[in-house]
C-alpha cells in the first residue's frame, strides 16, 4: 500500500525510536503536522523560536546520548534554526533536523519562503540531504539517523519539499546502511596503544585531559578504571565535565581558560598528556606552541583531523574512546608496571601543592551582595543529592557553574562549548527535561543571555516542563565587562544591561513562577522553595555586579600563566563605580 | 609545498561544493580543481592542486576523507605520478606572425583546432612548465584568450624489479 511522504516521515521516526520531537510549523510543512496531529507515539513540543527547537533537541540529546529531532519550515524557519545546527556541529551533539521546502519544481524560483537549506547548511552539518523523490525519503532518513548517531556525532539535515510529503510510496525501511564514503574507526591500532601503555608505565608527571570524546562513547567506566589504575590525574574540559566524577580524588576539574589553577599548572609541566576525545581547542591550550612543552602527547580520538591538527602528537591513537581505553588498560593489566603509586607521588605532592596555594575562592560577606560563586555553591551543596542535570547559558555563570558544580555523572552536563551560544542553557535545559520527566533539571542563566530564548518560558509552561532557572543577575554582560576590565580599560561598551525585565514578573507573565532572594541569608530557602514547585520556575538572583571569573588565561597566554584575581587598580575603579550605580537609586542589587 | 590530491567522491549533486566548501571555509589553497566522471559513472574523479606544509597537506587529506561524498583521498605526491593540463590559446596574429605562431604549436607539438584570417586558437598538452613555457613565447605575438584545464594526474605503476624466474620445467 502506498502512504504519503508525511506518513513515511513519521513511520520512519518511530522505527527510529523516537519519542519527542522539537517543532515549529509553517506552509510547507503543515501535510507533516496534520499527520503528527493525528497520532500519540511520538510527542510534539511546540516551541516558540526554531532556535529554542534546536537547543531543546540538542539538550534532549546530551541528556540521553540519542539523536535529538527537531522540525522546522522552510526559509525563515531554517535560518533560526542555524545557530543550533552550528552549535551541535561544534559540540558533536547527534541531531537530526527537518527542513521544510518549497515544491521541489519551484526550487530555485526564489518562491515563498524558499531558502538554500542544503546550501545554508552544508558548514555546520556532518552531512545534508535534500530529497527530491518520495521514494528516497525513508532511506534518506535512515541514513540521516545513522550518519548523526555514529562515528563522532553531529547534526544532520533532511529537507523536503513540500510535494514530497504529499506525494505516495511503498513504505519499506531499511534495516540497515552502508555508505561506502563513511566508516568511522572504532578499534585503536594495537601496536600505537602498546607504545601508549608503555609510555604511561613510564611517566613521572603524567594528566589525563579528557573531552567530550569520553562522554559520547560513554568511556566514563573505562576512563575512572584507568585513572585508577594508573594513577593519574584527569583534567576536564568544558564539555567533559561529568565524565569522570568532580568529587574523584583524582578530579583536577576543568582546565582550560577559566579552568583551576592545579589543572593548568599540571598540563604545563607534565612529562605525558593523554588527551582522550579532546581536540586541543584554543581555550583549553591558550598559546598553541606552549602548550604542555615538556611533555609527550597520546592523543585518543574517533576523529583523525582532530589529531595534530593544532599540537604536535608522538602517539595518535584514532578510534573510539571507550574501546580503546578497554585495550589500552588490558595491555597495562598484562604487563608488570612495579608500584606507580609511590612513582607518581612526588608529582601528586606537587599538584596538591599547586591546590593549596590557589584554590578556587571567593569571599561572602553574610551582610554584603550576593556573590554569585555562592549561589552556585549552595545550589550545588542542597541539590547534589538529587543528581540533577544542569545547564548554562554562556559568561562568567557558565565558569563558575563548571568550577563549582562538581558533577558526579556523565550527560548531566549541558553548556555551549564550541560555539559558546548565549541563550542555549534554558531550551536545552526544557529538551533535557522532555527526556526525564521525574529529574530535577537546573539551568544557571545569565541576565544577558536567558534573554535570546526567554520565549520559551511559554513552552515550559504549556508542556509543564518543570525546570529551575537560576538568573545570575549582574545586570551586565558579566564576561564582556569583565574582559573590558582587564583589556579595555574598564570602558564598559555596551555591556551595561541598563533596561532589563523583572524577571519574577516575565516568569509570571507566561505563567511560571518568580521568585527572588535578596539578600545571602535567603538563598537557602530560596532554593528549597522552587525545587518544592512542580512548574518551571525562575529564580531571579541580584548578585555582586563587578565579580569576575578567576583563574584566568588571557586569550593566546600561556596556561601557566593565570590571572588569579581583580588587579588592585581594577579594585578601585569598581568600588568607585559601584557608589554611583547606588547613588542611581538601584535597589534591587543592593542587598 | 606543492601537491596534488586525487580524490574519488560520488557523483551527486553537492560533492563539489562540499569539497570546494572544505577549502574555503578552512583557508586551504586551491590552484586548480578538475572534475571529471569516471568509467564507474556513480563515482567522479576529482584532482586537487593544493600547497601548504606537510601539516597543512596532513589536514588537507583528512578533511578530504571526513567528507562523506568522498571515497578515497590519494595525495599523489607520495609516490611517482604524471601530470598534465591542456591549454587552448587564441593567439592574435598579424599576417607576419602567422609563420611564427605556427613554428611555436609545432614545436611544443601542439594543434591549431581553429583559425581565422586574425587568430589561430592552439591546443597544447603537457606538465605545467611545458605549457607555462609556450604562453611565453606566444606572449608576445598577443594571447587573445586562454582557457587550462588545471592539471589531472595519475599515479606511475610501479615498475617491479626485473628477477630471473626459475624455469620451468615440463613435466612428462
Ligand atoms: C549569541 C551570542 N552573542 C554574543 C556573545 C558574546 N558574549 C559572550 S559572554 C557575553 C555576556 C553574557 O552575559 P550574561 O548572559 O549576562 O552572563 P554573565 O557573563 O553576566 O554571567 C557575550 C555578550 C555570545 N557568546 N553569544
Amino acid at each position: 500500500m502506498k502512504i504519503t511522504g508525511a506518513e513515511i516521515f513519521l513511520e520512519s521516526l518511530k522505527r527510529e525510536g523516537v519519542k519527542t520531537l522539537f517543532a515549529l510549523p509553517g506552509g510547507v510543512v503543515l501535510k507533516i503536522f496534520d499527520v503528527l496531529h493525528q497520532q500519540k507515539d511520538i510527542n510534539v513540543i511546540l516551541t516558540r523560536h526554531e532556535q529554542g527547537a534546536g537547543h531543546m533537541a540538542e539538550g534532549y540529546a546530551k541528556a540521553t546520548g540519542k539523536a535529538g529531532v527537531a522540525l522546522v519550515t522552510s526559509g525563515p524557519g531554517m535560518t533560526n534554526v542555524i545557530t543550533a545546527l552550528t552549535d551541535a556541529y561544534m559540540d558533536s551533539v547527534p541531531l537530526v533536523c527537518f527542513s521544510g521546502q518549497v515544491t521541489t519544481a519551484l526550487i530555485g524560483n526564489d518562491a515563498f519562503q524558499e531558502a538554500d537549506n542544503v546550501g545554508l547548511s552544508r558548514p555546520c552539518t556532518k552531512y545534508n540531504f535534500l530529497v527530491k523523490d518520495v521514494n528516497d525519503l525513508a532511506v534518506t532518513i535512515k541514513e540521516a539517523f545513522y550518519i548523526a548517531t555514529t562515528g563522532r556525532p553531529g547534526p544532520v539535515l533532511v529537507d523536503i519539499p513540500k510535494d514530497v510529503s504529499m506525494n505516495k510510496a511503498d513504505f519499506k525501511y531499511p534495516g540497515s546502511v552502508s555508505i561506502r564514503g563513511y566508516n568511522p574507526t572504532y578499534e585503536g591500532n594495537k601496536w600505537q596503544i602498546k607504545q601508549a601503555a608503555e609510555a604511561i608505565a613510564k611517566a613521572r608527571k603524567p594528566v589525563l585531559y579528557v573531552g567530550g570524546g569520553v562522554i559520547f562513547s560513554g568511556a566514563t567506566e573505562e576512563l575512572i578504571e584507568l585513572a585508577e589504575l594508573t594513577q593519574i590525574p584527569v583534567d576536564m574540559t568544558l564539555m567533559a565535565l561529568g565524565g569522570f566524577p568532580g568529587d574523584h580524588p583524582l578530579s583536577m576539574g576543568m582546565m582550560g581558560m577559566h579552568g583551576t589553577y592545579w589543572a593548568n599548572m599540571a598540563v604545563h609541566y607534565s612529562d605525558l598528556v593523554i588527551a582522550v576525545g579532546a581536540r586541543f581547542d584554543d581555550r583549553v591550550t591558550g598559546k598553541v606552541s606552549e602548550f604542555c612543552p615538556y611533555a609527550k602527547v597520546i592523543h585518543i580520538d574517533i576523529d583523525p583531523t582532530s589529531i595534530r591538527k593544532n599540537v604536535h602528537v608522538d602517539i595518535p591513537i584514532v578510534g573510539d574512546c571507550k574501546r580503546v581505553l578497554q585495550e589500552l588498560i588490558r595491555v597495562l593489566k598484562a604487563s608488570a608496571n612495579g608500584d606507580l603509586t609511590s612513582l607518581r607521588k612526588p608529582w601528586m605532592d606537587q599538584i596538591a601543592e599547586w591546590k593549596r596555594a590557589h584554590p578556587l575562592a571567593y569571599e561572602q560577606d553574610p551582610q554584603g551582595a550576593i556573590k554569585p560563586q555562592h549561589l552556585i555553591q549552595r545550589l550545588y551543596d542542597l541539590t547534589k543529592d538529587r543528581d540533577p542535570i544542569v545547564s548554562t547559558d554562556v559568561g562568567q555563570h557558565q565558569m563558575w557553574t563548571a568550577q563549582f558544580f562538581k558533577l558526579a555523572k556523565p550527560r548531566r552536563w549541558l553548556t555551549s562549548g564550541g560555539l559558546g551560544t548565549m541563550g542555549f542553557g534554558f531550551p536545552a535545559a526544557l529538551g533535557a527535561q522532555a527526556a526525564f520527566p521525574d529529574k530535577l533539571v537546573l539551568c544557571v542563566a545569565g541576565d544577558g543571555s536567558v534573554q535570546m530564548n526567554a520565549q520559551e518560558l511559554a513552552t515550559a509552561v504549556v508542556h509543564k516542563l518543570p525546570v529551575k532557572v537560576f538568573v545570575i543577575n549582574n545586570r551586565f554582560h558579566g564576561m564582556v565587562r569583565q574582559w573590558q576590565d582587564l583589556f579595555y580599560e574598564g570602558r564598559y561598551a555596551s555591556s551595561f544591561l541598563d533596561v532589563y525585565p523583572d524577571f519574577v514578573k516575565l516568569a509570571e507573565a507566561y505563567g511560571a513562577v518568580g521568585l527572588r532572594p535578596s539578600k545571602v541569608s535567603d538563598i537557602d530557602d530560596t532554593i528549597r522553595e522552587a525545587l518544592a514547585v512542580n512548574q518551571p520556575v525562575v529564580v531571579d538572583v541580584p548578585v555582586d555586579q563587578y565579580e569576575n571569573c578567576y583563574p584566568m588565561i588571557p586569550a593566546g597566554g600561556c596556561n601557566h600563566e593565570m590571572i588569579l584575581a581583580d588587579p588592585p587598580e581594577l579594585k578601585k575603579k569598581q568600588t568607585a563605580d559601584a557608589r554611583v550605580a547606588t547613588q542611581d537609586g538601584d535597589t534591587v542589587l543592593t542587598a | 609545498m606543492e601537491h596534488i590530491i586525487s580524490v574519488l567522491v560520488e557523483n551527486k549533486f553537492g560533492a563539489l561544493s562540499r569539497v570546494a566548501g572544505l577549502f574555503s571555509g578552512r583557508g586551504f589553497n586551491i590552484e586548480s580543481l578538475s572534475v571529471a566522471p569516471t568509467i564507474d559513472p556513480s563515482v567522479s574523479l576529482m584532482t586537487v592542486v593544493t600547497s601548504g606544509d606537510d601539516r597543512i597537506i596532513e589536514q588537507i587529506v583528512k578533511q578530504l576523507n571526513k567528507l562523506i561524498d568522498v571515497i578515497k583521498v590519494v595525495d599523489l605526491n607520495d609516490s611517482e605520478f604524471v601530470a598534465r593540463e591542456t591549454a587552448l590559446i587564441k593567439v592574435q596574429t598579424r599576417a607576419e606572425d602567422r609563420a611564427e605562431a605556427l613554428r611555436i604549436t609545432d614545436i611544443f607539438r601542439g594543434n591549431v583546432i581553429d583559425s581565422t584570417a586574425t587568430t589561430y586558437t592552439i591546443e597544447v598538452t603537457g606538465d605545467a612548465k611545458k605549457i607555462d613555457a609556450i604562453l611565453n613565447l606566444l606572449q608576445p605575438l598577443g594571447i587573445k584568450e586562454l582557457a587550462r584545464t588545471g592539471r589531472v594526474a595519475i599515479a606511475r605503476e610501479p615498475i617491479r624489479p626485473v628477477v630471473a624466474q626459475p624455469k620451468r620445467v615440463a613435466r612428462t
